[in-house]
């Protein structure tokens, strides 16, 4: 199992267990297609890591549910931070692999966990230097608060209250599915 | 002006002597060698327990850049520097500006050391006129100003005709001839020895064959025309095997090595050190252990420094540009004293290296501590520790690839005719 | 994955197997800004970088300032026809009155080997990044060189790779011995012995061949070098007829090769000397991949080398 964060911590709590999480990215799913009128000119694009998992896993829901398939890609936002220039060496660079023209298509941009919203910022800027898209909308499986950036999302699959201490991370399996979501303090 | 050297162990190979003995002098002169000598009245006592005391050391090799480029070095820094290594005598070699190719310079450069040096200088007159390379320069007057060889040191005299005439009306004015053994041709561009390190580092190198060809020539020009040569600074396993061959075949040959040759390899060059950057350059392994074969076996006459100083701007620099050179005076004994600790030389071979035979091969008149010599001495300390530090150096540069280094022995009072120069 | 920690980049000997490894990762992910429409990305925003060449190179000094320009940097460019040295400055008063700007990067090209770790020391604070330093070294194009062979065979170990030229005067062999060496693969190098530099076999997990066909017999990757009429011209060669024909790369002589050997070339190429135009535009020359390679690798040393925390 991997998934974001450093799960040292000692205390940890199962906020989302596997059939929360397939009922919430069903519901995403639903959600999307009722805003968007179906899966004309959607195309959905992951935030590396996390992100970009689910994006699949919404991809084949919808697919599922309205019988055509939106185009996925995957966007890394490393390039784009805003703490880059910082003393730390910088991190390698993950693929950004967005094999279509993003102009005047609905983007929905998913992340796993919505946090202070700089890494949707840096993801938005990456889009808008991939084309011009018609629209940005944002999907999340969790979102636990404490936003720096005026920043809120169209999905959610669940509002958690955290403390800024605390940390949220949604684990994956070796296949990249999601497997639970939990909370460290 | 009398001083007693009470107690060391006076080593004098031109006497055979080696023993716990004082030393009187007086008047400038060694008074008396012996057991028990009592100070006369007035004199100064020099406790040398535990010390070496033996005939003032000779470097026949350095470069005290006066006149014309003090900023280097001059010759009072240039004998403090000298003093402090232990050195009574230098040779100070003829590319100042002006050369030393008239009796004019020579003469200036032998009264400021008298007036104001501290120890003696012996100039060395160039063989060709402004070192062009083109025309011989006035070596009977040179002798006569008081210059004890000549040489082009720095260049080759590169036209073997040329060459060949120096040494003839060199033999026939009785001076010496300093040869500076290299071929331009294959030097090139050349910037370092050309071997691994030079191929790893990508500095471009100079080949051992540059200095062995033109030791060869030097060699055959001398024998043939039956005139004495002296090799300066040999660093090669290559030139070491001519020289001699040269010498059992009964050529007047003669050749000086440095300690760098015996201490460093081209590996001191890694790093792009412009500290370790030298003419001839440092070489490999092969070529220490060649150097130190010859010294023990008699081959290689002297120890000379080849000290070269230069400024902080000419070191501080790409390689490439930076100038040829280190300092050597008062680092020389402790890294010569080394050879004795590792069974290379005897003492009596390392002072003979080091004063009896750059005296011989010049004519100084020194190297010695026979009654009735000049009273240069040296005093050494064979076990002082102490560490190389730039500012505690008299030489006006710093240019010493040993900078940081932990080296054993000193000068532990350094003795010119009879008046004490240097005190540890 | 390994961190990248150094200030400067002068020389692959210098670098690990595991910071080359990440050089070339983050390299792979530069290249998807070079194919967009907007090939621009704000990570070096209000970075300095300048180009320092003191030798003349169209090529190389085009990629560094195109690659600070797609992540955002400012790049300044200075040649040695319009800087002081030519007013005879020296390399550490140039260093100085530049440090006194705030650069963040130095991209220099220098005649000197060495002479960047030289600037280092002249510049603390400030990345030094070597873009070719005499007959020493050369590392984005041994990267970029890396990183074309990567994408051929999706691999570095176990492929033999052949140098053919003048090694002795070549920094983009010393960078390829270097960096393919610790990569694990088997270099072998061939030259007229004028052009071989004493214990070349030292140099890394090398063989020093006979001839060219020895060198590039089965070779999976055939990289020719760059003869300098005005330097190997003089006493290292009689001339460029006869080395093309016992050193030049022609159809013929690359059927030794493995069926798939790719060919490269650091360029600029002297077309039928050391390679016969078939072979530069024919199928398996690789060589203008390795110059659109050279954008995302200087990109992606420019990237690590700001985030490096000081040695």
């Amino acid at each position: 199992m991997h998934g974001r964060g450093d799960l040292m911590a000692n205390e940890k709590t199962v906020i989302m267990d596997n059939s929360g999480i397939k009922r919430a990215v069903t519901r995403i799913s639903h959600e999307i297609l009722e805003r968007n009128k179906g899966l004309a000119d959607v195309v959905l694009i992951g935030i590396r890591s996390g992100g970009a998992f689910l994006a699949e896993e919404i991809g084949r829901v919808t697919e599922v549910i309205e019988g055509v398939k939106a185009p996925v890609g995957a966007v890394d936002i490393t390039l784009y931070r805003d703490d880059v220039s910082g003393h730390l060496p910088h991190q390698a660079v993950g693929k950004t692999d967005i094999p279509f023209s993003l102009e005047g298509k609905r983007v929905v941009l998913v992340d796993d966990v919505l946090f202070t919203g700089r890494t949707i910022r840096a993801a938005m800027d990456a889009m808008m230097d991939h084309g011009r898209p018609a629209c940005i909308q944002l999907a999340v499986l969790i979102d636990r608060g404490h936003r720096e950036l005026p920043i809120r999302a169209d999905f959610v699959g669940r509002n958690v209250p955290t403390s800024i201490k605390e940390n949220v991370a949604v684990l994956f399996d070796d296949r990249n599915q999601p497997v639970e979501v939990v909370l460290e303090k | 002006m009398n001083l007693l050297i009470k107690g060391g162990r006076v080593i004098d190979p031109s006497q055979k002597l080696d023993g716990t003995l004082d030393v009187l002098v007086e008047n400038g002169v060694v008074k008396e060698i012996g057991k028990g000598l009592v100070a006369p009245a007035g004199a100064e006592t020099i406790d040398a327990s535990g010390k070496y005391v033996v005939p003032g050391l000779i470097d026949m090799h350095v470069h005290l850049r006066d006149p014309g480029l003090e900023y280097k070095e001059d010759i009072i820094s240039g004998t403090r520097a000298a003093a402090a290594g232990g050195f009574t005598s230098v040779c100070c070699m003829p590319n100042t500006k002006p050369t030393i190719d008239n009796k004019a310079i020579a003469s200036y450069i032998i009264n400021k050391a008298k007036a104001e040096g501290f120890a003696n200088v012996f100039p060395v007159g160039s063989i060709t006129y402004g070192l062009n390379g083109d025309r011989m320069s006035e070596m009977g007057e040179l002798k006569e100003a008081g210059c004890v060889a000549v040489s082009d040191d720095g260049k080759p005299v590169n036209n073997p005709e040329l060459m060949r005439r120096a040494l003839e009306y060199a033999r026939g004015m009785g001076i010496l001839v300093i040869t500076h053994a290299e071929e331009l041709s294959l030097v090139g561009e050349g910037v370092m020895n050309e071997g691994f390190t030079s191929t790893e580092i990508g500095l471009k190198g100079i080949p051992r064959i540059a200095e062995d060809i033109a030791t060869a020539r030097d060699v055959m020009l001398a024998e043939y025309t039956k005139s004495p040569i002296h090799i300066a600074h040999v660093s090669t396993d290559g030139s070491v095997r001519i020289i001699r061959e040269a010498k059992a075949r009964g050529v007047m040959v003669t050749c000086e090595t440095a300690p760098h040759y015996f201490t460093l390899t081209d590996d001191a060059v890694r790093g792009y050190n412009t500290n370790a950057k030298m003419n001839p350059p440092l070489r490999e392994a092969t070529d220490v252990a060649a150097i130190k074969a010859g010294l023990k076996d008699g081959t290689i006459d002297a120890i000379a420094t080849d000290h070269a100083p230069h400024h902080l701007d000419e070191k501080d620099v790409e390689f490439d540009v930076a100038m040829n050179g280190i300092i050597g005076l008062e680092t020389s004994l402790p890294l010569s004293l080394k050879l004795v600790d590792d069974g290379v030389l005897t003492l009596g071979q390392l002072i003979e290296k080091m004063s009896c035979n750059p005296s011989n091969i010049l004519g100084l008149s020194r190297g010695t501590l026979k009654a009735g010599a000049v009273a240069d001495i040296t005093v050494i300390d064979p076990v002082v520790r102490w560490t190389v530090e730039a500012d505690k150096l008299a030489s006006k540069s710093k240019n010493s690839p040993f900078l940081g280094w932990n080296v054993t022995g000193a000068a532990a009072c350094t003795v010119l005719a009879g008046r004490v120069v240097h005190k540890l | 994955m390994a961190e990248f920690k150094h200030k400067d980049i002068i020389a692959l000997r210098d670098l690990t197997k595991e910071e080359m490894e990440l050089l070339l990762s983050t390299a792979e992910s530069m290249r998807e800004i070079n194919s967009r429409d907007i090939k621009k990305v704000p990570t070096l925003r209000g970075k300095t970088i300048i180009n320092l060449f003191y030798e003349a190179s169209t090529r190389t000094r085009t990629s560094f300032e195109i690659a600070g320009k797609r992540l955002s940097a400012d790049t300044v460019n200075i040649t040695t026809s319009s800087s002081s040295t030519t007013k005879g400055e020296t390399l550490a008063d140039t260093a100085l009155n530049l440090l006194a700007m705030k650069p963040d990067i130095i991209v220099m090209r220098h005649s000197v080997s060495g002479s960047h770790y030289f600037l280092s020391s002249k510049m603390p604070g400030c990345s030094i990044i070597n873009a070719g330093d005499g007959t020493h070294e050369h590392p984005s194009q041994g990267l970029l060189d890396m990183l074309t062979i990567k994408d051929r065979f999706g691999r570095l170990d176990g492929l033999k790779v052949a140098i053919v030229g003048d090694i002795t005067h070549s920094r983009v062999a010393r960078s390829n011995i270097q960096g393919l060496t610790k990569m694990g693969s088997s270099l072998f190098l061939a030259g007229p012995p004028t052009m071989m530099p004493p214990g070349a076999e030292r140099l890394g997990n090398v063989t020093v061949c006979g001839s060219m066909q020895e060198a590039i017999q089965d070779a999976d990757v055939v990289m020719m070098l760059r003869i300098q009429q005005e330097r190997q011209g003089k006493t290292l060669m009689p001339n460029a007829r006869e080395y093309s024909r016992y050193f030049g790369l022609n159809p013929q002589n690359l059927k030794l090769a493995k069926p798939d050997a790719m060919v490269m070339h650091p360029g600029p190429i002297n077309r039928g000397v050391e390679m016969s135009s078939y072979v530069v535009d024919g199928g398996q020359s690789h060589i203008l991949k390795q110059v659109e390679n050279g954008v995302a690798v200087r990109m992606a040393m420019l990237y690590h080398v700001c985030g490096g925390e000081l040695e």
